[in-house]
């Protein structure tokens, strides 16, 4: 029994880390918020390198074959840079294509996903709670709707979209049909897209024969990669949020020797520790192929959702007029916990999930 | 990361099933009451004998004699969580005097006193807060002064658990009163029989007097009643204190509370609707088993921390406040759960598991003040954990 990361693991955070901490700062994320797009592509080509979209590709198709805990490391450290490149997207297609689609699909986009080939948006929001007037249905001559808030639309060679049934399509970036518009969100370092089709053409994914299990299996990865980013960003606002305390200076005293200080920080702590457990067990499930493991992730992503949000709140506070402003950037992470919350289901839906997956409702 | 067990791990946990399953019905139940009820002594005879209490602790001393195994223990605390079998005596005694006397008791206090406290049959009570010192104990006051060979104490204590019981109290005395203040204390053992010493319950929210005040006038002491030296008894203090927190906020604890709720939103029903069919009841229940799960894979994290013999950090630091917290929410769900019919308390009718809950609810609150406040809790959190700055100690008057 060892409930830890693995010396690998640990590497693989530092690498990240650091090369996070050179690609984008705060200054480089402040000039892609405010539309830089090239400052945006030079860190996703930094990440590219690195590898971090060939993780969740099996060896054979020339990726890393590691796992979700990998990819969830990975997320957490993005989400604590509040990384402005895309990748969660590509990351999710990576998950539904193996769980979803043929020997010889998989062969093909798991290659080009490895290769840099390919790099996918995912249009599925309509699985975890949709929207009036939202949905896709796949007729014979191809997909015909909207769904809202795609993910990494914009940028992407592909779009992953799921039907009304739960069948997984891919769509290639400027098929016949296929409309792409920007939904701006208060997170400015991710892009949000509404996708519409008519009668665009695509690839349906044709392996597993239980309709819907794929988008599930994917929904399940994306919301523990979800709970990662949102864990990365909460240590990150406690990290500042001690530091910042621990210079100002009130009374003569720094901050941070004021228990009413040190007892918001203590209690962000008191939540991010074992959240930091529940987001590896859920991922380690996830790897295990555990019969539990989309309950596992419906506990991680709604739990983050929750504290999540607390620290958002809180690390802000122990900033006091300082974090309410734009100059320390504060809020980037802030409004990145705030997207995330609601990002594949809000935590009553995704608890509804959870109830449901046990046979509690 | 592996959360599977080895083969010899996984035939122990089988061995543990047959234990349970063969001799499991011998356990006491909760009619046993008395702390010394034959029952009770019997079932713990059972336990050392066959490694399930007392397991790393010497034969010499009336232990099993085993080898430490943190893995064997968790498996052990899962399959009798499982079974809701008493895993034991669990008082001070034998939680918080018997590791610091085997870590610095001498030879003969570990002989006179290991033995017959691992049985049951010696009940220790603690002697520690005052009702001057709680959070503070360092400024305990109670004073041993030494005459013709022996201490004579004088002053009281407060919060002491099974005072009424109890043969025996481990007690924190001010021996030397000019020292500073953590460097003038001394770790007394002496009889609750001793003549001066005067026991009152103190009854708390629950109804029960699960606490007592005891008062000492004039109690004379051998004075070679000492765990460690003279002045030493803070630094013999805080290895006990390390024991209790480590079993307060227990997450096997919080997951048998959780299937039990689970249970009760089950069978409960109002206006017509179960509890589990109501959306909002379901959410809290599901919002509390991510917060529990949570819990259990800090647990994790630290016992993994544990086996490679590595301080488990900042995850270790929060099991107190964030467990006891997650404990009391449960009980809170539960009531509500309940509704009305989770008011009702001692006897009745309609009452449900014997009001457990509410005494659970109303006891959880106490341990979320007891053992070392939430406040300290966070205060230690902060400075160890988060390497954040002491309060700085006010400046005293000019002319004192």
């Amino acid at each position: 029994m060892e409930f830890a990361l693995s010396e690998d693991q640990r590497l693989l955070q530092d690498s990240l880390a650091g090369t996070l901490a050179s690609l984008c700062p705060l200054d480089e994320v402040r000039k892609v918020a405010d539309g830089d797009r090239q400052t945006r592509d030079a860190i996703a080509r930094g990440l590219n390198e690195l590898g971090i979209h060939q993780i969740l590709v099996p060896e054979t198709h020339g990726g890393l074959g590691l796992g979700l805990l990998e990819a969830a490391l990975a997320q957490e450290a993005l989400g604590a840079a509040v990384s402005p490149a895309p990748c969660l997207g590509t990351a999710m297609a990576a998950a539904a294509i193996r769980a979803g689609a043929d020997d010889a699909q998989k062969a093909d986009w798991l290659g080009r996903i490895a290769a840099g080939e390919a790099r996918f948006a995912i249009a599925a929001a309509e699985r975890t709670g949709a929207r009036a007037g939202a949905g896709i249905a796949a007729g014979p001559s191809g997909l015909t709707g909207k769904s809202l808030f795609a993910i990494e639309a914009d940028t992407a060679t592909h779009i992953l979209a799921a039907d009304d049934e739960g069948g997984l399509h891919i769509v290639e970036a400027g098929a016949a049909g296929l409309g792409v518009q920007a939904m701006r969100t208060i997170d400015r370092t991710r892009v949000f897209s509404e996708v519409s089709f008519d009668n665009t053409p695509r690839e349906t994914l044709a392996g597993g024969n239980r309709p819907g299990r794929a988008s599930a299996a994917m929904i399940a990865v994306g919301r523990v990669l979800v709970a990662a980013d949102t864990l990365g960003a909460a240590q990150a606002m406690l990290d500042k949020a001690v530091t910042y305390a621990g210079e100002r200076k009130q009374f003569n005293r720094v901050i941070a020797s004021f228990q009413a200080v040190k007892h918001m920080c203590a209690e962000m702590a008191g939540e991010i520790e074992p959240a930091r457990g529940l987001v590896w067990l859920a991922a380690h499930a996830g790897d295990e192929g555990q019969d539990d493991s989309e309950l596992f992730a419906c506990l991680a992503k709604s739990h983050l959702a929750e504290i999540g949000t607390f620290v958002a709140r809180t690390a802000t506070e122990v900033h006091g007029g300082m974090g309410f402003t734009d100059l320390m950037g504060l809020h980037y992470w802030f409004k990145r916990i705030g997207v995330n919350r609601q990002l594949l289901g809000g935590p009553e839906r995704v608890r509804e999930d959870a109830a449901r997956l046990q046979g509690w409702a | 990361m592996d959360l599977s067990l080895s083969q010899e791990h996984e035939e122990f946990r089988k061995e543990v099933r047959a234990f349970l399953d063969r001799y499991g019905h011998e356990a006491p139940g909760p009619e046993d009451h008395g702390l010394k009820h034959p029952s009770r002594l019997a079932w713990q005879k059972t336990l050392i004998e066959n490694g399930y209490a007392a397991r790393t602790i010497p034969r010499e001393y009336g232990g099993y004699g085993g080898e430490p195994d943190i893995l064997k223990s968790r498996i052990i605390a899962e399959e009798f969580a499982r079974a809701g079998v008493s895993t034991g005596l669990s008082g001070q005694g034998i939680s918080m005097l018997v590791p610091t006397l085997l870590e610095l008791g001498t030879e003969a206090q570990k002989q006179a006193y290991i033995p017959p406290t691992l049985s049951g049959e010696m009940i220790w009570c603690q002697g520690y807060s005052e009702p001057g010192a709680g959070s503070d104990l360092a400024s305990l006051k109670t004073s041993a002064v030494v005459e013709e060979g022996h201490f004579v104490i004088n002053g009281s204590k407060i919060w002491t658990s099974t005072a009424k019981q109890a043969d025996m109290i481990f007690c924190l005395v001010r021996t030397e009163p000019d020292a500073p203040k953590h460097e003038g204390i001394s770790y007394l053992l002496f009889s609750m029989d001793t003549p001066g010493i005067e026991v009152r319950p103190l009854v708390d929210m629950t109804e029960t007097a699960n606490f007592n005040e005891v008062f000492f006038t004039d109690v004379r002491v051998p004075v070679d009643q000492i765990v460690g030296r003279r002045g030493e008894g803070w630094r013999v203090a805080n290895a006990t204190l390390t024991h209790e927190r480590g079993m307060l906020g227990d997450p096997n604890a919080a997951y048998a509370r959780l299937m039990s709720i689970v249970d009760i939103m089950h069978e409960e029903s109002a206006g017509g609707e179960r509890i589990i069919d109501n959306p909002v009841m379901r959410d809290r229940l599901v919002r509390l088993q991510a917060r529990v799960t949570a819990m259990q894979a800090n647990g994790l994290r630290n016992t993994t921390a544990r086996l490679k013999g590595e301080s488990p950090g900042l995850s270790g630091l929060i099991v107190k406040l964030m467990g006891c917290d997650l404990n009391h929410d449960l009980a809170g769900l539960a009531i509500d759960a309940m509704g009305e019919l989770g008011t009702l308390y001692g006897e009745g009718q309609y009452l449900r598991e014997a009001g457990s809950w509410q005494s659970r609810y109303m006891y959880d609150l106490g341990l979320i003040i007891g053992g070392g406040t939430a406040q300290i809790q966070k205060n230690i959190i902060a400075e160890r954990g988060l390497a954040m700055p002491r309060e700085p100690k006010p400046a005293r008057p000019a002319n004192s």
